[in-house]
């Protein structure tokens, strides 16, 4: 038996040695702490500028009036108009919330799947969940011929739940040939649902039905349903926290099943909890914004390369980063070609595709 | 202390391993020893429970591992296996951090005695140095050493080890092997480490497990396994036995067409 008696416990000769790389991991500790710190003022400040931003622009120092009297009871200020007001609360706040927690949702997500799965191009749609919710909202437009974006974002969470179900009954939990069934049974119910949503799509008669579905597809915050703001919140609070709670887990699994199970993991049960939580809260993002792609798949390749590989550091900085990539975004989604809107998703692909490229080229052997 | 009894394995139609018992002690090194595709590695994943053989049992310091939750597992068996190489993201002290997980609760941080811990394992196999370095950036005996330095953070009572020479130079297979024997013998632990090179478990190893088609072909102390005709059917090469400093060297002989010639062929051409 080694016990703290043992020769391995008392300290060699060396004895500050050991202090210094106590020191170094220690300082890594405090650069990830206050780079997160930075990542939250960035945050806010870009929240703050981009509420004011639109056909009618609005002062920071404005906003943050409007916002301080609704949310703190700060006094009336006569500094902005009602109109104001009504623009950067009514209509622009739920928009740009959304945004923070469905980019912090999709963030974390993709540096999480991407270390479960052992694989940089991983991102949180890899189990078929935005195939699955787009398959339940064609399903509900075209084929129910539901209206309202809340029967959309109702029936697409339906779909997103069954993929995840399926891909998860299909993947198993069995088997020890770590996780690349799931990956593949994902990318089959993906590709299956794909096939449904287009042949709807195809199918359908009435254009206009179509063209919300499509928008949809794509990722769109044109319509954010308050309902589906808390939700989404809600769960990308209670995700987020819970993952950031297990990220030793998300480490060890990361760095090979065996590693996983000497660590004293069961390597498959603890997979498939994690990534049904993960999948869960993206789940209820999909269903709110649809498929919002690259976020989940940069994002993490940017929080790894500021904050280092610990998950601990990677999650709360992929949260902050997904969150400021989809606000900006988002802002010039909606303003680039006023009045007539691009869907989000095609930003933040022309913005990502070209990023991933780069990123991947720096860090070259390291993750590819 | 490990013992195996009966454990079985087969790959679908495939019987690899069957009615396979062993025994280790504590402060020696176990050597798996035998051809490829003789099920080596197989059976060391059933002594760690990454495989659950059908049949027998493992006990571990006298308990079924398979009674043994995960995390108590863990503290008593730690694994330095060759798999996903370069991939992690992790620094060096990170990794061997993840050494201490089956110690703290799952949301418990590593404390500054885990740091501790961490570090006077790395200072043990000389790569201390190493510890701000990235993991994905290390040569391969850094590599194999880092990670020998994650298995003994663990304080586990048993160290396994899947072929630690491999992709090593010369140096470097002596180096941790080595450093592995020293350590069993310094700590007490008890160690099973799956060999290739069979001069290399000549000097490093206690006691042999030689496995060959379907099972158990001997097993033995060192001297008593490392012997040409128990080597020779195995093998199917011939083998000469020298000393050399008091140290057991194995000279091998493929051109003698007596035994350089599968089985198969043998009987074919008489």
């Amino acid at each position: 038996m080694i016990t703290t008696t043992s020769p391995a416990a008392t300290p060699a000769p060396a004895g500050a040695a050991p202090s210094a790389a106590l020191v170094a991991v220690r300082a890594l500790r405090r650069r990830q702490g206050s780079l997160n710190l930075l990542l939250l003022a960035l945050l806010l400040a870009t929240t703050t500028v981009a509420l004011g931003i639109g056909p009618v622009g609005v002062a920071p120092a404005d906003v943050l009036g409007i916002l301080g009297h609704h949310l703190l009871g700060t006094r009336y200020d006569a500094g902005w108009t009602r109109t104001e007001d009504v623009i950067v609360w009514g209509t622009r706040a739920p928009r740009v919330a959304m945004a923070v927690v469905a980019g912090a949702a999709l963030g974390v997500a993709g540096a999480v799947l991407q270390a479960l799965v052992r694989n940089p191009l991983a991102d949180p749609y890899l189990l078929g969940l935005n195939a699955g919710a787009s398959a339940g909202a064609a399903v509900a437009v075209l084929v129910i011929g539901a209206g309202s974006a809340l029967a959309l974002s109702g029936s697409a969470l339906i779909g997103a739940v069954g993929a995840i179900v399926l891909v998860m009954l299909l993947g198993g939990v069995a088997g020890q040939r770590g996780p690349l069934r799931l990956v593949l049974a994902g990318l089959a119910v993906g590709y299956a649902l794909h096939a449904v949503t287009n042949f709807l799509l195809f199918w359908s008669d009435s254009p206009e039905a179509a063209r919300s579905v499509l928008f949809w597809l794509l990722g769109s915050l044109a319509s954010v349903q308050p309902v589906m703001l808390l939700a989404a919140t809600v769960a990308t609070l209670l995700g987020t926290t819970a993952l950031v709670l297990v990220a030793p887990v998300i480490d060890a699994l990361g760095s090979g099943d065996d590693s996983a199970r000497s660590a004293g993991l069961h390597p498959e049960h603890a997979r498939f909890a994690v990534m049904a939580g993960t999948s869960a809260m993206v789940g209820v993002v999909v269903a709110a914004v649809g498929g919002v792609g690259f976020v989940g798949l940069v994002v993490p390749h940017l929080a790894r390369r500021l904050v280092g590989g610990r998950h601990r550091a990677v999650v709360p900085a992929s949260a902050l980063l997904g969150a400021l990539v989809l606000v900006v975004a988002d802002t010039v989604a909606r303003t680039a070609l006023d009045p007539r809107e691009i869907p989000v998703g095609v930003v933040t692909g022309i913005v990502g595709a070209p990023l991933l490229l780069v990123l991947l080229r720096r860090s070259g052997a390291q993750s590819l | 202390m490990i013992v195996a009894d009966d454990l079985s394995w087969s790959y679908g139609e495939q019987q690899v391993l069957s009615a396979v018992a062993l025994a280790t002690r504590p402060g020696r090194v176990l050597g798996l020893i035998g051809p490829n595709g003789s099920g080596k590695t197989t059976l060391l994943r059933l002594l760690y429970g990454a495989l659950s053989s059908p049949s027998g049992v493992v006990l571990v310091d006298g308990d079924p591992l398979r009674s043994l939750r995960p995390r108590e597992a863990a503290r008593r068996l730690a694994v330095v296996v060759q798999e996903a190489p370069g991939e992690s993201p992790l620094t060096v002290a990170e990794m061997v951090l993840l050494g201490r997980t089956p110690h703290l609760s799952t949301f418990q941080r590593a404390s500054a005695e885990d740091h501790d811990v961490a570090a006077d394992a790395l200072r043990r196999v000389g790569a201390l140095h190493l510890a701000d370095r990235a993991f994905a950036g290390l040569s391969g005996g850094e590599r194999q050493r880092v990670l020998i330095a994650r298995a003994l953070t663990q304080r586990a009572t048993h160290l396994l080890l899947d072929e630690p020479t491999n992709h090593l130079d010369i140096r470097y297979q002596h180096e941790v092997l080595g450093l592995l024997a020293h350590l069993v013998r310094d700590l007490g632990t008890t160690s099973v480490v799956v060999l290739h090179d069979l001069n290399l478990a000549a000097r490093y190893c206690d006691d042999l497990v030689l496995l060959g088609p379907g099972g158990v072909a001997a097993s033995g102390t060192t001297a008593d396994v490392l012997d040409p005709d128990v080597l020779e059917p195995v093998y199917e090469i011939g083998v000469r036995r020298v000393e050399h400093d008091g140290q057991l060297h194995l000279l091998f002989s493929p051109s003698d067409p007596s035994v350089a010639r599968p089985r198969a062929i043998q009987e074919a051409l008489s």
